[in-house]
């Protein structure tokens, strides 16, 4: 299928050309990651260690987070699949010969690979030239990280696909929008990292999937024995099976949605 | 509506403006109009109300952690942050649709509006004016009083009667902050989203005491963008607090003056912005 490597490609392409934007967005992440960083600092000046994390383990977590925020993209901008379904050009979509689900993740990932090069990692150097960042130190440290990202960008798609899915059944998915970009942000550590709740309410936290969008790529990179069998290959086969199961999810309610969905011509 | 059209022929152009009529006008034709979605604006309102209760959430955890931050209990923390987001949060509905004026731009709506006989800077402030936003004023007021009752405040008749200017001043500020941060997409179309570490980023870093950033960053909110003039003077005035950088303590009578000028500054960038602008003529 050469189609999707085409499809990929053009998503990548088309967000390489906002260049101003993507410049101002790493000067917002950057400025956002040192507002929560001294905040963070001031609070671990105060109490050393919480719940398993130190304030270096915290300033890491806020730059993991402020450079994966536009690549997992759950406080939004949504997919353009919503405002299709709304005014039915959707129709055009599902005219191709390709799964529709299949066709959004090859546009979504590209746009991806694009934030995390251009935006991410620049975000992410920043944090590291003004604040002393735990990195990994091995090789083999950093693939595995890779790989969380990646599995990052994966959830944060399908989390998205499935919220925009809901508008066949509901047309206008901004309400949809208005509850789950703040909850998910919270529950994936972004607001503040997971430790810092209460344990019984981190640990229902962390059970949810949008937990595996930066709290889980946050630990692997820190090495945390709080992932899952307290091992960073227990964290990717979490994040493996959420992306597995929400993109199984979005499959099975396209095919639902796609037997209902009335396209009027004209 | 007839309000709206004000170059009919017996409606003379000279009249003269009447901008917080046309503002009010313009806000609730659009709210009304939002209005024709109960379901969805009601889950959106009470979106936006999660996120102010968020935010407030997250200074509620710092502070249970801490205890203290440089000599803030968990009350005045919260007194802090909730003045912060009922501020931000009031100046975001009255003046934050100005950052959408990239947008604008782009789609060549800014040259429909320059045709009308309101200012533009009204119609885009009212423009898809959401109420909604009052769902993130309403939480963060009702925090601020709590945390006004538990914190240890000394009231005399001056502090009630300059509680209100305050806030009034802050709004003003924060608005002024909006719309000049706003301006900027005259010069530079893409950039909203820095924008967005002055409007956002400025509600962030004042939702908590500001020496804690050290003495640079409180001298750059307090001489280059006022931010410090939004809440956290007004605490310190309000907390009999000496102010931990060793600013004098002048500086907390200061935020009408302040709000006075910052909103003269940004009309002037305004004017320069509008006057800099070149329509495409698409």
């Amino acid at each position: 299928m050469r189609v999707y490597p085409a499809v990929y490609i053009r998503g990548l392409r088309r967000y390489s050309t906002y260049r101003a934007a993507t410049l101002a967005g790493i000067f917002t992440n950057s400025v956002f990651g040192c507002i929560n960083a001294a905040v963070l600092l001031a609070l671990f000046s105060v109490r050393p260690e919480i719940n398993g994390y130190d304030a270096a383990d915290a300033v890491t977590q806020v730059f993991v987070c402020q450079g994966l925020i536009a690549t997992v993209a759950i406080m939004g901008p949504p997919l353009d699949l919503g405002e299709r379904i709304r005014s039915g050009a959707v129709g055009t979509d599902l005219l191709r010969p390709v799964p529709l689900l299949g066709w959004w993740l090859a546009e979504d990932l590209g746009r991806a690979t694009f934030s995390i090069a251009f935006r991410g990692v620049p975000t992410f150097l920043i944090g590291a030239l003004l604040f002393d960042l735990l990195l990994p130190t091995t090789f083999g440290h950093w693939t595995l990280f890779l790989a969380s990202v990646a599995l990052a960008a994966v959830i944060g798609f399908a989390l998205r696909y499935l919220y925009e899915l809901a508008g066949f059944w509901i047309l206008d998915t901004r309400g949809i929008w208005a509850i789950v970009g703040l909850v998910g942000p919270v529950a994936a550590g972004m607001l503040l990292p997971l430790p810092l709740f209460p344990p019984a309410a981190a640990d229902v936290l962390r059970a949810l999937p949008w937990a595996a969008t930066v709290q889980i790529p946050a630990e692997v990179m820190l090495g945390k024995e709080s992932l899952p069998g307290g091992t960073v290959a227990g964290g990717l086969a979490l994040q493996a099976a959420w992306a597995a199961a929400l993109l199984l999810l979005g499959a099975w309610l396209t095919s639902l949605a796609t037997r209902k969905v009335v396209v009027q011509g004209g | 509506m007839a309000d709206l059209l004000p170059h009919t022929p017996d409606r003379p152009l000279e009249r003269p403006a009447r901008p917080v009529r046309t503002y009010v006008l313009l806000a609730w034709t659009w709210s009304r109009a939002l209005a024709q979605y109960p379901a969805s604006l009601a889950l959106m309102t009470f979106g936006t109300s999660l996120g102010a209760v968020a935010e407030i959430f997250a200074v509620f955890v710092v502070f249970r952690h801490a205890g203290a931050l440089d000599g803030f209990s968990l009350a005045e923390g919260l007194l802090i942050a909730s003045l912060a987001n009922l501020v931000f949060a009031a100046a975001d509905m009255l003046m934050g649709m100005v950052e959408g004026l990239g947008q604008h731009i782009r789609s060549g709506s800014l040259d429909v509006m320059l045709v009308r006989p309101v200012s533009p800077l009204i119609q885009i402030a009212t423009d898809r004016f959401a109420l909604r936003r009052l769902g993130r004023v309403v939480p963060a007021a009702v925090v601020t009083g709590v945390a006004l009752y538990h914190c240890d405040i000394a009231w005399t008749p001056g502090k009630v009667v300059m509680l209100p200017v305050l806030l009034v001043s802050g709004v003003a500020i924060a608005a002024a902050v909006w719309t000049a941060s706003g301006c900027l997409q005259f010069f530079v179309a893409d950039a909203r989203e820095a924008a967005n570490s002055l409007t956002y980023g400025g509600q962030a870093l004042t939702e908590y005491p500001l020496s804690i950033y050290g003495k640079g960053v409180v001298y750059a909110v307090t001489f280059a963008v006022p931010l410090a003039f939004v809440g956290w003077q007004p605490v310190l005035y309000l907390l009999d607090r000496p102010d931990p950088t060793g600013l004098p303590d002048l500086l907390r009578h200061a935020p009408p003056f302040v709000a006075v000028l910052s909103c003269a500054a940004a009309a002037l960038l305004w004017r320069l912005g509008l006057r800099h602008y070149r329509s495409t003529g698409s």
